[in-house]
């Protein structure tokens, strides 16, 4: 039977919803005039970039064209994989996990238009940013070979059909992965693989050593990689479809039959989608319903853990246990560890592919570096804090309820949200710091400086993300992701950063002063001991201030959370 | 036990409660009913500690809500009527959790723990995540969060709501048997039979005000009711005529 509302009126809901958030937002203009500015920057390095490359491309005589568009079909046969992934997991929601569902089931709709408006809503969630990172790219590809009108229809015509694909084909994938697995579960896995596939390409991408390609006897190396470009590629994958129709448009002339295929192609998978979500869909919804299936937690294992928190004291001693026992049991939360590790190894790896010391870089830049180094890492740092301990407070939202019905001092909570992020961003700063020292072989007084400093600036980074968590919260959010990604967070990484730019520069004048002398062998004067010493102590100074005053505002606002 | 003086409720223009009297004996069950939107959850959620009043004091077993909170809240259990629990902790440990929170630890948390899991049948699930657990078994859970640190006041805020027809039971003789032993309770409820059953007094809130308070004889006499039961009373006191009108819409 056809719903009265049909396929229109059975968006009409997420459409009323998104059309006010958007004036919502509008109006109160906080959030959207950062995230425009921030999109504006990003689209402008983003074109920037691409149209340097490819105006040197052009350059090359020859093989320029060839580059330019083997180029754009690795970035499209890269979106088609980061689609296909993206589809998958929005589908999860869409088709299974959305609240909605309910209401839309009992209700005498069409299954087609079910089928039909939640591919749309995929379609739109999972491409939509893909979509606004092709502008840029190919802005570019039209300024810098100069394609019309024509280019950017026949670009529009190319890539429409190739998500449309990709979203039908991501949503059979779905059905039939919630068919086998339940849909939380499905949900779990998908999260984990997508982390690592990201972590992964992401060490692939640096362990390739792209820099060797800036080098003169690195050319055989460029030789072998345009062989490589060279060779034949594969006709069965529609994103080359897509490249190769768009790259003719770009040239000058055209051949509709990629055009055609993928048109073809793109219905053609929404028609065998349909199908197959007509006969496979409701049992695998009803699997998903009554598939939460036990999964006892590890009993030894955690009391192991309770003792070791023991001597905290009742109260912060299971506040500490709830939050480790919550975090490591979310796939969402832990599986962000594994890009975590990925880029410390990224980091340390960039350190040691430094060309320090063998090819006649003096001490003084090394120490330099890892003086600079002090600056990275608390940016890293500040990035983790952003994710980890700025929506500390946040996520405690449904439970306040809980919390503040119980005797609970705010200073007990206060405690645990700061050492539970602390501790970690500590050991990690440390760690990150001595290492890469080590592999810069600096002498100990950079060594006990740098480590010092970066201690400091951890114990402030975490004061001020708990802070602007508690002066920004969002009690409502239900993803921890996008708490990091709001306006607080935003503010808290500038905050941060400034915090870090201000440490670096009271340290810099004393540090340079003594490295200079050292380099020179000169001795240390009386003058450059106390310049030393009160760029230090102004330092440290602002660390703590940057610690003590957020703990305190934190507490206040923690005393004064309504729900 | 529970004291509440001119408690006053604003959000933003809207008045929720525009100055609430009320006093709940020890030793006693206390209904607080009234229409949705009359004022009844934020009232509670005052009282839990929850919510500061724009205006007004609570008094919980001697200790003002406002002013000495933790002496406040170590006296009373919360059961709220739409609660969070953390889905990736265990039944067991969150009830545990719960029981830290109020300072208490050790063999006694874990008897009363073991105690509670097998009232409502729920030991085999004792080391189950909660996001497994259905809507009935987490409300379960939640009641245990209010009875495992021994409180003396328990503020409940729908506690029927997905609970099965012997689950319900329990939790009946369970507050019957609180009440006995000298503890008190104060609770809203849509559920007017319950109400009539279990409780000694009630109050009906309407509009953040209090239409009427006391025992069923009291509110019988204060809507000129004769002998009708609750449901009359309420529907008397807040609004009858309404219904009926909706009765004779839809009849039409």
């Amino acid at each position: 039977m056809r719903s009265p509302s049909g396929f229109w009126g059975m968006l009409a809901p997420k459409r009323i919803t998104m059309l006010r958030r958007l004036r919502e937002h509008s109006a109160g203009g906080g959030r959207l005039v950062p995230l425009l500015i921030l999109g504006a920057v990003f689209w402008l390095v983003g074109f920037g970039t691409l149209f340097r490359i490819l105006k040197y491309f052009r350059g090359v005589e020859d093989i320029g064209d060839l580059l330019a568009a083997k180029l754009f079909g690795l970035i499209l046969l890269t979106f088609f994989g980061v689609l296909l992934l993206s589809n998958v997991i929005t589908a999860l929601s869409t088709f299974f996990l959305s609240r909605d569902l309910e209401l839309l089931l009992a209700a005498p709709s069409d299954w087609l238009q079910l089928y039909l408006t939640r591919l749309g809503e995929t379609l739109l969630h999972s491409s939509w940013m893909v979509g606004l990172i092709c502008l840029p790219i190919l802005a570019a590809y039209g300024t810098v070979f100069g394609g019309g009108l024509v280019f950017y229809v026949v670009a529009a015509m190319t890539l429409l059909p190739l998500f449309i694909m990709l979203s039908a084909l991501g949503s059979a994938v779905t059905v039939l992965l919630v068919s086998i697995f339940p849909a939380r579960r499905a949900k779990d896995i998908l999260g984990v693989i997508t982390v690592g596939a990201a972590g992964g390409l992401v060490l692939l991408i640096r362990l390739l050593r792209p820099e060797s390609l800036t080098k003169p006897e690195g050319f055989r190396n460029l030789g072998e990689f345009l062989a490589l470009l060279r060779g034949p590629t594969s006709p069965w994958i529609p994103s080359e479809w897509s490249a190769s129709a768009t790259m003719e448009a770009l040239q000058g002339s055209f051949d509709p039959f990629p055009l055609v295929l993928l048109w073809t192609s793109a219905l053609g998978m929404v028609v065998l989608g349909a199908i197959f979500h007509a006969r496979a869909y409701i049992s695998a919804y009803t699997r998903s319903q009554t598939g939460a299936q036990r999964h006892p937690a590890g009993r030894r294992f955690s009391r192991s853990i309770a003792r070791l928190f023991k001597p905290l004291g009742i109260r912060r001693s299971e506040l500490v246990l709830k939050d480790v026992r919550v975090f490591f049991r979310d796939t969402t939360q832990w599986s962000q560890l594994i890009l975590l590790s990925v880029l410390v190894v990224v980091y340390i790896y960039n350190i040691s592919a430094l060309p320090l010391y063998t090819e006649g870089v003096s001490f003084f830049f090394a120490h330099v570096i890892s003086f600079l180094n002090v600056g990275l890492a608390g940016f890293v740092l500040s990035a983790i804090a952003a994710r980890f301990v700025f929506p500390a407070l946040s996520i405690e939202g449904p439970a306040l309820w809980l919390l503040k019905s119980s005797p609970l001092d705010a200073r007990d909570l206060l405690w645990t949200k700061y050492w539970v992020g602390t501790v970690p961003l500590l050991i990690m700063a440390i760690l990150l710091t001595i290492g890469t020292n080590l592999l810069l072989e600096v002498g100990w007084l950079m060594m006990t400086l740098s480590v010092i400093t970066i201690a400091a600036i951890a114990f402030a980074l975490s004061a001020l993300a708990l802070a602007f968590g508690a002066i920004y919260p969002q009690f409502k959010s239900e993803n921890m992701a996008q708490i990091s990604t709001s306006l607080g967070g935003l503010l808290f990484m500038m905050a941060a950063v400034s915090l870090v730019g201000i440490v670096l520069v009271l340290e810099s004048w004393p540090v340079l002063t003594i490295l200079r002398r050292r380099m020179f062998g000169m001795a240390l004067t009386q003058e450059s001991v106390i310049i030393a010493v009160l760029g230090g102590l102004a330092a440290l100074a602002v660390c703590t201030l940057a610690t003590i005053i957020p703990l305190r505002v934190t507490l206040r606002r923690i005393e004064g959370f309504q729900v | 036990m529970i004291r509440l003086a001119k408690l006053k409720k604003n959000y933003g223009d809207f008045a929720a409660l525009r100055g609430i009297d009320l006093e709940v004996s020890r030793g006693s069950l206390f209904g607080l009913l009234g229409p949705n939107g009359a004022g009844k959850t934020t009232a509670l959620r005052i009282i839990a500690g929850i919510l500061q009043p724009t205006a007004g004091r609570v008094i919980v077993a001697g200790h003002d809500v406002q002013r000495d909170p933790e002496r406040a809240k170590s006296k009373l259990g919360f059961i709220p009527d739409r609660p969070f629990v953390y889905d990736k902790l265990t039944g067991q440990e969150f009830l545990k959790f719960v029981g830290g929170l109020w300072g208490q630890d050790g063999a006694e948390v874990d008897r009363r723990i073991d105690e509670l899991l097998n009232l409502w049948e729920l030991t085999d699930w004792r080391d189950e995540l909660l996001e497994t657990y259905s809507h009935g078994m987490r409300q379960k859970i939640i009641i245990s969060s209010a009875l495992i640190h021994k409180p003396d006041v328990i503020i409940v805020d729908e506690p029927m709501v997905g609970l099965d027809p012997k689950a319900a039971r329990i939790l009946k003789d369970l507050f019957r048997g609180f009440v006995k032993r000298g503890g008190t309770i104060l609770m809203s409820t849509h559920t007017l039979e319950v109400a009539e059953v279990l409780c000694d007094s009630i109050a009906i809130i309407q509009n953040g005000l209090i239409r009427a308070q006391g025992s069923m004889e009291d509110l019988r006499a204060e809507a000129e009711a004769g002998e009708a039961g609750l449901e009359e009373i309420f529907l008397k006191l807040t609004g009858g005529q309404e219904v009926q009108e909706l009765l004779e819409v839809l009849e039409s």
